[in-house]
């Protein structure tokens, strides 16, 4: 006996049916914050099932929930028709529900065996449990086309062969439900294809899958039906087959968004950035920029797309002012053809900026806020020097409250409270604080890393605007993002990075995510593999 | 320098290891769950000072042992309810328990005694006393081996033993048991631990436990085997040169027999030789006394290498998604 969700939009997953997973009015409060408010939630065994939402609301409490770490406070679930109580993740586990965390679970500096077997051992000796689980290992790679060293240490491991390892945990443990919390956002397109087979194979075999995503391709791409949340509620459930993406959109976030940027064609000016030849080899002697060449004029934006960890990180660290310590640089940069030194007092964050360097960077919540401290402290970090926030030896507090009381304002950050500390605030709001801190500076060219990472589609559409609107005003940008959609989306030109080189360079509007995708995975669009193709242009 | 001299520092070498084996290797199980643990020294000094009073009223080396042990495991556990049960820091806590033992020693050994805070020396039973292992005279004066067997084997305390075969027993249950497994999981991502349906901390609890045990013998043996009952502030810092074994060991039992034989030894010749002379320069008493810790800063600043403690340690774990 099911309870029908009641939704207009819900299709046939109703009673009678086979349920995987079924959420009885499960209600979850933090605080004041009410995370979920009263799911019903019916998973068919054998589909994959989306849930889909912006950031904070509410998918990965839910998720939570499901593996025991949190206790909801009301409501119940349902395990293949029966009622379970999940105290803990090893309750979980018993229930046959395998959990991939966006960040993963596993011991870094343990062999993927070890990290398999940990809290699934046969006994109390190591032996005949590692020999069981290199046998059961292969059969799993044969399988589902999931191959891995057993004996590799995770972390010389890339981030898709990590996941693989995650899931290769779950299927060990014989988990029949498996969930994954945003499995993507590390992938290259390839991995993610890849991804999406072995999941299919999983699905094939009568495994339930439950997709948590924010992206709206995902869902449409693999998944059978799809919940959307907002606000801590599901909003609706319906079959894939039966909607588009921008239904999908509108019922995320409640009305209608642009997924485009509207932006009028680049005004180019007089060049503002130029890279020539720049190299960096960090601690460890290995070379992270190959030789990068890089212009930007003035009134536009250059989006470097790439798979994280390609270089893009250092380029923006060493323009900003702040490259790895320990590392080694070459080449030439200059801002509006005066020469910038490389290292040295000249080459620190405050030199950068009073270069005309404004940057919002990768990591805010580490590069770009101190966490613990009010937002008003924090509009006004990197610029503290500034003469109206000073008078004689002192900090001038009452002007910088005031300062940071008007760009909250017209960054419409929420709460608009001055005292309150950065790390009360939502990614999205965070995010408003420092891009308003750097916008507001006025800067030649803003450096920009993932402006929304962890940010929902209300803010992103505002973000993005306030970018178009530098740009517009005659001003440079760089933007780094691992979101391909934002940067097809916000680019003027897009500079594709991979192991340390510009693969290539594309107008925004003659380049296909396949290519770009290809560029990205070090691949020419129409050749083979590029072996060592020194900072190769088209 | 003769033979017999050699023979004489390593058998010394044996003997002063000991303690700082068993306290290496009980940091080595805390350290490893991922709590870091600044209180050895005062473990080892509660240890001392239980074994030594119970010893000394009993007459019972076996009963001094006991005692040593709780009274190690008592603070032990205060220390894994400050830093897992309340999340404290763990520094703060393992200073406090140094600190506590020190006073406490003294107070309760003033009360008890009226010695000054030492213990009535302990004689007969009441020690452990030395073991000649088998065959360790007909062999006595076979050249080489005669004296490494005889001299360095044999004829040290059962608590010698004990602390030797805690290496490679460590070291399996490290890698080849599924405690081991977890153990080392829990101080590199205690949330892979968790995740897998295995409680942190009740893990985390079993290594303070173990690591109460390992000090507990530690302490006891300074009491009642190496000496003859307990003086204030015994252990002179041996807790800390422990740890810093430990660091130099970089967290790894058969490491850690070699980074505290090499302490051992310094303090070993240090001892054998108040003044050292080699030629024109002669080193002082006090400077070859301070040599161990001067070594031990040395080593801690240049010559350990990169040495990585486990990623966890330290920290509180706290559920996080």
């Amino acid at each position: 006996m099911a309870v029908q969700p009641e939704h207009p939009t819900s299709p046939q997953i109703a009673a009678g049916q086979d349920l995987a997973i079924e959420l009885r009015g499960i209600s979850k409060a933090f605080g004041a914050v009410q995370a979920n408010k009263s799911i019903d939630l019916a998973v068919r065994r054998g589909t994959i099932h989306g849930i889909i939402g912006e950031n904070g609301a509410g998918k990965s409490t839910l998720m939570s929930i499901l593996y025991g770490f949190y206790r909801p406070d009301e409501g119940e679930i349902l395990i293949g028709g029966q009622p379970v109580a999940i105290t803990d993740s090893r309750a979980a586990i018993r229930a046959g529900i395998g959990m991939v965390f966006q960040h993963f679970k596993l011991v870094q500096n343990f062999t993927v065996l070890e990290n398999v077997i940990l809290g699934a051992e046969d006994g109390a000796l190591l032996r005949p449990s590692l020999a069981r689980a290199r046998g059961e290992l292969q059969r799993l790679a044969r399988d589902y086309e999931m191959q891995v060293d057993p004996d590799e240490i995770v972390e010389e491991l890339s981030v898709g062969h990590q996941q693989r390892v995650e899931i290769l945990k779950a299927l060990y443990r014989q988990a029949d439900i498996l969930i994954l919390d945003e499995p993507t956002g590390v992938l290259t397109p390839a991995e993610a294809d890849h991804l999406f087979r072995v999941l299919q194979g999983l699905r094939d075999e009568g495994k339930t899958i439950i997709l948590i995503t924010h992206k709206l391709r995902e869902i449409m791409k693999i998944t059978d039906n799809v919940s959307v949340m907002r606000r801590g509620e599901i909003v609706g459930t319906v079959a894939t087959a039966d909607t588009n993406p921008t239904a999908m959109a509108e019922m995320m976030v409640g009305r209608k968004v642009i997924l485009k940027v509207d932006k009028a064609p680049a005004r180019r000016g007089a060049p503002v950035l130029e890279i020539r030849g720049l190299r960096m080899v960090d601690d460890a002697g290995v070379e992270r920029l190959r030789g990068i060449d890089l212009d930007i004029r003035a009134g536009e934006i250059l989006g470097i797309a790439g798979v994280a960890g390609n270089g893009q990180s250092q380029l923006l660290e060493i323009l900003g002012g702040f490259p790895e310590v320990g590392s080694k640089l070459s080449g030439r940069i200059a801002v509006n053809g005066h020469e910038l030194p490389l290292d040295g007092r000249g080459a620190d964050g405050q030199a950068r900026r009073r270069a005309g360097i404004g940057h919002v960077p990768e990591d805010r919540q580490v590069e770009g806020l101190i966490m613990d401290f009010d937002a008003w402290e924090n509009a006004a970090f990197g610029y503290h020097d500034a003469p109206e926030y000073n008078r004689g030896l002192l900090m001038d507090n009452a002007a910088i409250r005031e300062d940071a009381r008007g760009k909250m304002a017209r960054f419409d950050v929420r709460p608009p409270d001055v005292e309150l500390a950065a790390r009360n605030f939502s990614g999205g709001n965070q995010q408003k604080i420092v891009v308003a801190r750097e916008i507001e500076r006025n800067p030649d060219l803003l450096l920009v890393g993932q402006p929304t990472r962890g940010v929902d589609i209300g803010a992103i559409e505002f973000i993005h605007k306030r970018i178009v609107e530098l740009r517009d005003a005659g001003k440079a940008v760089l933007l780094v993002s691992v979101e391909l959609d934002e940067i097809m989306a916000l680019s003027d030109r897009i500079a594709v990075m991979f192991d340390g080189r510009i693969m290539g360079e594309r107008l925004p509007e003659e380049a296909t995510t396949t290519a770009l995708g290809c560029l990205m995975a070090g691949m020419e669009p129409d050749a083979g593999p590029v072996q060592a193709a020194g900072g190769a242009r088209t | 320098m003769d033979v017999m001299t050699v023979v004489q520092i390593l058998d010394s070498t044996v003997r002063l290891m000991t303690p700082l084996l068993l306290a290496c290797l009980a940091g080595l199980y805390s350290e490893r769950s991922g709590i870091f643990d600044i209180g050895l020294e005062g473990k080892m000094l509660m240890a001392a000072f239980s074994a030594g009073a119970v010893a000394a009223l009993t007459g019972s080396a076996v009963l001094g042992l006991l005692a040593g042990i709780l009274g190690s495991l008592a603070l032990a556990l205060v220390h894994g309810l400050a830093s897992i049960t309340f999340r404290g820091n763990q520094l703060i806590s393992g200073v406090a328990i140094n600190l506590f033992a020190g006073g406490f020693t003294v107070l309760v050994g003033q009360k008890l005694f009226g010695l000054g805070g030492r213990t009535p020396p302990v004689s007969g039973n009441a020690r452990f006393s030395e073991i000649t292992l088998p065959g360790a005279t007909a062999i006595r004066d076979v050249p080489v081996i005669g004296p490494i067997y005889s001299e360095i084997i044999s004829g040290h305390s059962p608590l010698v033993y004990l602390a030797l075969l805690a290496v490679p027993l460590t070291w399996w249950v490290l890698y080849r048991t599924r405690f081991g497994l977890r153990l080392r999981a829990v101080g590199e991502n205690p949330a892979s631990v968790d995740t897998a349906g295995i409680s942190v901390t009740r893990l985390r609890y079993s290594a303070v436990m173990i690591c109460g045990v390992l000090c507990g013998i530690a302490g006891a043996y300074m009491a009642i085997s190496l000496s003859a009952g307990f003086v204030k502030d015994m252990t002179a810092g041996r807790g800390y040169i422990a740890l810093a074994a430990l660091i130099f060991a970089k967290w790894r039992p058969w490491h850690a027999l070699g980074a505290t034989f090499l302490f051992g030894l310094l303090e070993a010749i240090s001892n054998r030789f108040p003044q050292l002379h080699l030629g024109p320069i002669t080193l002082s008493e006090s400077f070859m006394l301070t040599l161990p810790y001067i070594l031990t800063v040395v080593i801690l600043a240049g010559f350990v290498g990169r040495a990585i403690p486990p990623r966890a340690g330290g920290e509180p774990y706290v559920k996080e998604r």
